[in-house]
């Protein structure tokens, strides 16, 4: 539902049923509202049952990549004698990304549920739910909701009864972008600097300790036991759209927008409806004109290509952006789209790890060129510099940091050049009010 | 290793076969072509972050970190494919954009792996219109200055302090372009293997203070050496500039040292250019002709008991002629303390600080605390300067024959005196503490009159009548491996320049 907003009736709220109902934070109240139906059933099943039905139900992972969970937990060997590792990616440190925060401070027993069933479906024994340090309310409700459930014999040596262990730890993180990158994230849970690994090795085969992990977001996790209650068909034939988008999915609504919040929609749900009909659309006397759709790391796209898109994996990428985690941030024609993009880069520059060369000094350097056009002070060849130093910063990394630096930049330059060569040239656009 | 698998790859067109499990970058060495790298360093645990080794895999979507990719049946890897290019000089002119121009007074030009690579690869200009970064210099403690302007951030150094000395010295701190290496409170790099790191780092970034701003790299003449600190004979290198010692640097030996070299080895040094050098043959306080010398010892050798008083810092060669000419004797060995270093098997600052204690053990001299005790008619004093000695049994000889590079106070006026090359004034072996026999050569002459160890001692030998006409220390050698059989078989082409160890040496590893 779009909390704090009254939910609106095109929503189909799932995960988000319960979003500022405090009873459902107990777990009491959360097992009357339908809650740990799931994980009793399920940790008496066999994994790889699981890890089927999972697979069957086409859920993709929903922190930004859509990778098949269910694949993603197949590729952890049951029973190779090693301990396996579950990471709950609860960084949610992409900007303009806060629907694993709601989830957290309102269902935590949903998270606790999805985890327990996806550690006991991947062979695990051990979950870490590594949550962004300056979420203290969502990890205050975690670790309470935690506690109860440990006391209650729900997770813990002997969950649900069933004799088999599932233990939940929360991670703080401590304020680093880059670790929700989820080599860097497992670096970070062993006490080491937050820098992304190389890979190969995939955490499937060496992750956590340098054992076999798997990472899923805290969205894809809280799925599961819907998924398993209701059956995979269900949630397939949620889908509005393309079959290899199934399910529903929060969105995160936040920039020029009248009503901004998460809501929750089948995939495959008209973008324009979406944005002008749940999310009320442009603030008064405003006209929408930009939308970077899954997170400030996909391309940025103009209202008009926003306009014609289904909200699904293949309907972003069909105009060449991405559906990412689902933060979509909305700028308006008040905007300077210069401006914008140079503070994104900023902030790129500023939480890079620093491994890699590329992005250590690209992200600051096209940082640099784009202060300085946001200044007056730049040429058309600092344009074109920006477009090989993307090219530059692109696939050429240990992780995909530098690349997102770039892709939202140069797709807003192509998409609103006029923009930058006005700044160029001295002559303010007609349309665009320079801060 | 006849069982271990080979996989056939293509490396510029030419086909290679390595040992599975050998990442591109070795295995293009193998294929005779060096990969650009700065953050990959064969002793060092592999960290991929420069991305200056990317090449192009032919059926890989992305170019490959050649360093952290391992070889696949049938690879073919193109390194200077047109995209490959491109990348590295993309990560050339990021590497510059903050890095000052200042190699005019950057003791690592000349030597310096990012000069080489953007002289091979690079942009001939800068497309950076931005102000530079400035952060000051950093006295990093011990013999290492950091110049954090100059630093790439490949973390060579970070990663040798923490994984091979085993000190934790030094981290990454801070992010993105802030970034720089840092050091951990109330650490410094007084480790006692902490100067490696100006050896492995690629660009003028970590430098020596001993050595800033002393000489230009291309000034300095190369001389392949071993180590004359200790009994565990590190291979280095002796660079001179018009015959003065600069610098000692490790030369690689992966059965002796690695890549590595202690900081009391590289710093101990300037004696070698001490000015009060024996410059010519003495007898009675007089100058005299090498032959009125020899005579004068030739004749006092034979004259009563002999005491021969011998050094573990002379070679192989001169100690087995000493033999040959005055019998064996004893030798004193400096000691201190011992400084392992903890990721290198078996390698070690040692106790005996002397690079031929075994060598002279193998020949046949003894140790004692003081070889001087119990001296003889005629005392044979060759190559200890007879510090912290007691020196009253000289007095008493009837002959005092010294052969040496400086003058002991304690010498009497009547001493015979034959002035020696040091070890960097002439060619021979010395054996460590492992029975290996390694060869040293000359990196500059000897001053005056002075001759080589072996010359010296041929001499002396030819002039007690027991033989000695020998025209090389190679020749020398040659001889001694046949008579001493703790020697024999070998000779100067199967020591090499990377050793071998003596069959007659007591394995006590």
């Amino acid at each position: 539902m779009g909390y704090p907003h009254k939910s609106h009736p095109r929503e189909t709220p799932i995960l988000s049923k319960y979003f500022g109902d405090p009873e459902a934070r107990t777990l009491e109240g959360w097992k009357a509202r339908g809650g740990y139906k799931a994980l009793p059933q399920a940790l008496a099943t066999d994994p790889v049952a699981i890890q089927n039905v999972v697979k069957e139900s086409g859920l993709r992972g929903r922190g930004g990549a859509g990778f098949p969970t269910g694949l993603k937990w197949s590729f952890m060997k049951i029973g190779d004698g090693k301990p396996h590792y579950l990471c709950c990616n609860a960084d949610e440190s992409e900007p303009g990304t806060f629907k694993d925060r709601e989830i957290m401070r309102w269902t935590p027993h949903a998270l606790i549920e999805g985890c327990a069933v996806a550690a006991h479906a991947i062979g695990a024994e051990t979950c870490y739910i590594y949550i962004r340090g300056e979420f203290t309310e969502p990890i205050a409700v975690m670790e309470a909701a935690l506690d109860e459930a440990r006391k209650a014999g729900v997770i813990g040596p002997n969950a649900c009864g069933s004799g088999k262990t599932v233990n939940i730890w929360v991670h703080r993180g401590a304020g680093a972008y880059i670790c929700g990158e989820e080599t860097a994230l497992m670096n970070s849970i062993e006490g080491r600097r937050g820098n992304p690994r190389i890979k190969p090795p995939f955490p499937a085969v060496a992750g956590l300790f340098g054992m076999p992990t798997t990472i899923n977001n805290v969205e894809t996790l809280t799925a599961v036991p819907h998924i398993l209650n209701n059956g995979a068909e269900w949630y397939k034939a949620m889908s509005l759209s393309s079959p290899k988008s199934t399910g529903s999915k929060l969105f995160s609504v936040c920039g020029n927008v009248a009503r901004p919040g998460n809501y929750e929609v089948p995939l495959g749900f008209p973008f324009k409806e979406f944005l002008y009909d749940l999310c009320g659309g442009p603030l008064p006397g405003r006209k929408f004109k930009a939308i970077i759709p899954g997170g400030s790391s996909v391309p940025v796209i103009t209202i008009e290509e926003a306009e014609q898109v289904k909200m699904d994996y293949e309907g972003f990428m069909e105009f060449g952006t991405m559906m990412g985690s689902g933060g979509v941030i909305i700028f308006d024609d008040a905007q300077s789209m210069p401006k914008q993009l140079a503070r994104l880069a900023r902030f790129y520059a500023h939480e890079s790890c620093a491994q890699c060369t590329q992005c250590r000094e690209g992200t600051a350097w096209m940082t640099k060129i784009l202060e300085r056009i946001v200044a007056g002070q730049g040429t058309f060849e600092d344009l074109d510099t920006i477009f090989e130093l993307t090219e530059n910063m692109t696939g050429k990394t240990i992780c995909v940091l530098s690349d997102s630096c770039g892709a939202p930049v140069t797709s807003g330059i192509t998409r609103f050049r006029g923009e930058f060569e006005s700044l160029i040239t001295g002559k303010r656009s007609s349309t665009v009010a320079v801060g | 290793m006849p069982d271990q698998k080979l996989v056939n790859v293509t490396i510029e067109g030419r086909p290679v076969s390595v040992p599975e499990g050998t990442t591109i970058l070795e295995a293009a060495k193998t294929a005779g072509v060096l990969i650009p790298h700065y953050c990959y360093h064969p002793g060092l645990k592999i960290a991929g972050v420069c991305r200056m080794c990317l090449v192009e895999v032919e059926k890989m979507p992305k170019l490959a970190p050649s360093c952290a990719t391992t070889v696949a049946e049938g690879q073919v890897v193109n390194v200077y494919s047109q995209k490959a290019l491109d990348a590295r000089k993309g990560v050339l002119e990021l590497l510059l954009i903050n890095h000052p121009l200042d190699c005019p007074i950057c003791d690592q030009a000349g030597e310096c792996e990012l000069q080489d690579y953007t002289f091979q690869e690079g942009r001939a200009d800068s497309r950076y219109r931005e102000p530079k970064r400035f952060n000051p210099a950093e006295d990093f403690g011990g013999d290492v200055l950091y110049v954090t302007n100059r630093c790439i951030l490949c973390t060579r150094c970070v990663r040798y302090m923490g994984d091979v000395a085993g000190d934790r010295a030094l981290c990454v701190e801070e992010r993105g372009d802030r970034a720089k290496i840092g050091i951990a409170p109330d650490h410094d790099l007084s480790h006692a293997w902490a100067a490696n790191v100006v050896d492995l780092c690629p660009v003028g970034a970590l430098v020596s203070k001993d050595f800033l701003n002393k000489a230009r790299a291309w000034e300095l003449d190369r001389t392949a050496s071993v180590c004359p600190n200790c009994s565990q004979g590190c291979n280095i290198t002796l660079e001179t500039r018009d015959g003065a010692l600069m610098r000692m640097k490790p030369r690689s030996n992966s059965e002796v040292n690695h890549f590595y070299l202690c900081d009391e080895g590289r710093l101990n040094y300037q004696w070698v250019d001490r000015g009060d050098r024996l410059e010519a043959p003495m007898v009675a306080g007089q100058a005299v002709s090498w032959e009125a010398a020899l005579t004068a010892a030739g004749a006092a050798l034979t004259t009563g008991a002999r005491h021969v008083v011998a050094s573990p810092s002379l070679s192989n060669e001169a100690l087995w002629l000493l033999k040959q000419a005055a019998g064996v004797g004893t030798f004193r060995v400096a000691q201190g303390t011992e400084a392992p270093l903890p990721g290198v098997t078996d390698l070690a600052r040692r106790a005996d600080r002397a690079p031929n204690a075994t060598g002279a053990e193998l020949l046949g001299f003894t140790r004692a605390a003081n070889p001087l005790s119990g001296a003889g008619d005629v005392v044979v004093i060759a190559g200890d300067d007879c510090a912290g000695l007691d020196t009253a049994a000289l007095a008493s000889a009837k002959h005092v024959i010294f052969l040496g590079t400086a003058a002991p106070a304690a010498l009497p006026v009547g001493a015979i005196v034959l002035p020696i090359a040091n070890f960097a004034e002439e060619e021979g072996t010395f054996t460590n503490l492992r029975g290996r026999v390694q060869r040293y050569l000359q990196a500059r002459p000897a001053p005056g009159f002075a001759r080589a160890g072996w010359l010296a001692m041929a001499g002396l030998a030819s002039a007690a009548g027991k033989g000695g006409a020998y025209t090389s220390a190679a020749a020398v050698f040659a001889a001694m491996a046949k008579a001493e059989s703790a020697f024999a078989g070998m000779s100067y082409d199967t020591v090499g320049l990377k050793g071998q160890t003596a069959p007659g040496a007591r394995v006590n590893a």
